[in-house]
């Protein structure tokens, strides 16, 4: 028996979600009794063994040329292999892109169930149960998986990186992966810039700022925090701001340490997006704006006074001139 | 060209989210149900707008559910799809509702079967990926645009940080985002033409639940706000840095 965690990657590196996918897997793993053993699919750069801070004793790898496009149907096809052959009872994801996608695919293979989205360990002192986020953030379900095998989709920023001391050996699995269907014509990336999805810290703001010329100030907060850049649906409706930065119900589901949302109303549908943010700070002219009760710390102003004043603090702080 | 749309029913966005008996069943007096947006703005919308610009395309919609789903499938009717399947049972597992859609899919030789991304109740995001899984297709998650050239799709889709442009062939599983389509009102055209369309009842085939729903919970209240005055940014910052730990 043992727990299976897939190691997610891109350009080289492992993805910052999968340190929390290991340190939940290798958690998990301690709880039932068994090791945790990382699956790499690619090549990577660096040493894998390193990860073995994260509390996983072995990590396997299957590096062959087609691995460097990820096909879902290859993936999860590997991956379910793999847990055979690794003698798996749990396989844990991150569920960020690539999680959702194989995931589900992993768990129609090995008909084990799956709970996408889980926020925290299985409760194990009755059957199998997993804490998920459900209702865009506005609620938890606990769901009982019932295989022998089972899936977990763990969200990104919800289970804590753990390390110590610890090297993993790095195995060399002899999988053959199936020929891919699809095929990858371009890849499009905004370089410079911190993605949205992983993001620890984000600067938002919403129609309050009258037009997409204003922006300059939200960006300078931004980058001087090392943050990423998000919006509300108006805006990006408007095309003030570009599509991929909409944040809320319909657009993407973030939960940064951080969000400081300017110039936002708080609609319900915009905090189903934000309401998994550790720390919320808003930043609204009205002191009745419906954000102020989902939030941690606010200022009621006026934007363009106040985001200004934020700035000059930052500098101070950080002795930027 | 015949495509296969999800159609889930969902709590309006605005509905309170609350629980009974004993926390076991989400509260639905009151409740507004609605097409999963990303269903309808994006799935649906799209498998439409490919039927507009060719008239062989058919829109099929399917739905898992009671006869209360009934009202949101007359609706997409509405919107522009051909004719309705459902699927008569309820579940909340995911591999049960995949597998009632992936033998109504293999039935009717679907070329592609769009999803929304997730649906805004159980934010499972999985259906997609299971299905194509079962009917042993590839599968493009999370979909900001799709072209359809002869047996070609051409997908974007998002990956972290940027998008991804891919090629595939038909048939294909598609799970659908913002970006893919804009929503639309039905017209009154759309409303009295859904009346007659086909809504077909069919009964479900025997799968299995591989996980239960338990229980729900509330998150806890916010402690409530802290309250900076305008005047005083460099205070926010200072509480951010030192309480808060932001940065
Ligand atoms: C089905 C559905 C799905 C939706 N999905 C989303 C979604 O995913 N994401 C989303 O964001 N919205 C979504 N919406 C829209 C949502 O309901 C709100 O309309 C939207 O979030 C409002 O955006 P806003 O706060 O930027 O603008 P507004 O509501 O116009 O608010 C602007 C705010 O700025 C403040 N303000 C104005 N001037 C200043 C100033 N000088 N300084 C400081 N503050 C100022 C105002 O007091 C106000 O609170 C959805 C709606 C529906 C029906």
């Amino acid at each position: 028996m043992s727990v299976l965690i897939y190691i997610d990657h891109a350009d080289g590196q492992v993805k910052k979600v999968s340190h929390e996918a290991l340190s939940y897997g290798a958690a998990l793993a301690k709880a039932i009794g068994t090791t945790a053993e990382g699956l790499v699919l690619g090549k990577t750069s660096g040493d894998l063994a390193v990860l073995g801070i994260y509390g996983i004793t072995k990590v396997h790898q299957v590096t062959h040329a087609n691995l460097d496009q990820v096909d879902a149907q290859v993936f999860a096809a590997l991956i379910a292999d793999a847990a055979i052959a690794v003698n798996a009872s749990v396989v844990i994801f991150s569920n960020n892109i690539n999680g959702k996608a194989i995931a589900p695919r992993v768990s129609v293979r090995l008909k084990a169930g799956l709970v996408s989205g889980a926020v925290s360990l299985p409760d194990l002192t009755n059957g199998f149960v997993v804490r998920k986020s459900v209702f865009s953030g506005k609620a938890f379900a606990r769901v009982e998986i019932n295989t022998p095998i089972k899936v977990i989709a763990v969200n990104p920023n919800a289970y804590p990186v753990h390390t110590l001391e610890g090297q993993a050996e790095v195995v060399a699995l002899d999988l053959q992966p199936r020929d891919s269907r699809i095929k990858v014509t371009a890849t499009n990336k905004i370089s410079g810039k911190v993605p949205l999805s992983e993001a620890d810290l984000v600067v938002s703001a919403g129609r309050g700022l009258k037009g997409p010329e204003n922006w300059g100030m939200v960006e300078e907060l931004a980058e001087l925090l090392g943050a990423a850049t998000a919006c509300s649906r108006p805006v990006a409706d408007a095309h003030w701001r570009p599509h991929h930065e909409h944040v809320g119900q319909t657009g993407l589901a973030i939960a940064p340490n951080l969000y400081i949302a300017i110039g936002i109303s708080g609609a319900i549908q915009h905090l189903a997006g934000v309401n998994r943010s550790k720390v919320i700070v808003v930043i609204n002219k009205d002191p009745e704006a419906p954000f102020f009760k989902a939030a941690d710390y606010g200022i009621v102003g006026d934007a363009f006074e106040v985001v200004p004043k934020i700035i000059t603090a930052v500098r101070k702080l950080k002795g930027i001139a | 060209m015949k495509i296969l749309v999800s159609i889930s029913k969902t709590p309006d966005t605005t509905a309170k989210i609350a629980f009974t008996d004993n926390n076991t069943k989400f509260a639905t007096d009151g409740v507004q149900w609605i097409i999963n947006p990303y269903d309808e703005w994006y799935a649906l919308v799209r498998a439409i707008e490919l039927k507009e610009k060719d008239p062989s395309v058919s829109v099929h919609l399917i739905n898992v559910g009671g006869a209360d789903a009934e009202p949101i499938l007359r609706k997409a009717l509405a919107l522009g799809g051909d004719e309705a399947i459902r699927v008569n049972t309820e579940g909340n597992d995911s591999y049960y509702i995949a597998s009632q859609i992936a033998f109504v899919a293999k039935e009717g030789t679907y070329d592609l079967v769009l999803t929304g991304k997730e649906t805004i109740d159980f934010n499972g995001s999985s259906i997609g990926g299971m299905l194509a899984e079962m009917l042993d297709l590839p599968f493009v998650s999370l979909a900001t645009s799709l072209e359809i050239s002869g047996i070609t799709a051409t997908v974007k889709r998002e990956i972290e940080g940027g998008e991804e442009s891919i090629h595939a062939d038909l048939p294909l599983v598609v799970s659908c985002q913002k970006g893919m389509a804009e929503a639309r009102i039905p017209n009154m055209r759309g409303i009295m033409s859904a009346r007659t369309k086909p809504l077909k009842v069919v009964e479900p085939v025997a799968a299995e639940n591989l996980t239960s729903i338990k229980s729900f919970e509330l998150p806890p209240a916010k402690a409530g706000v802290k309250l900076v005055s305008a005047d005083d940014a460099g205070e926010l910052v200072r509480l951010l840095h030192e309480e808060a730990k932001s940065f």
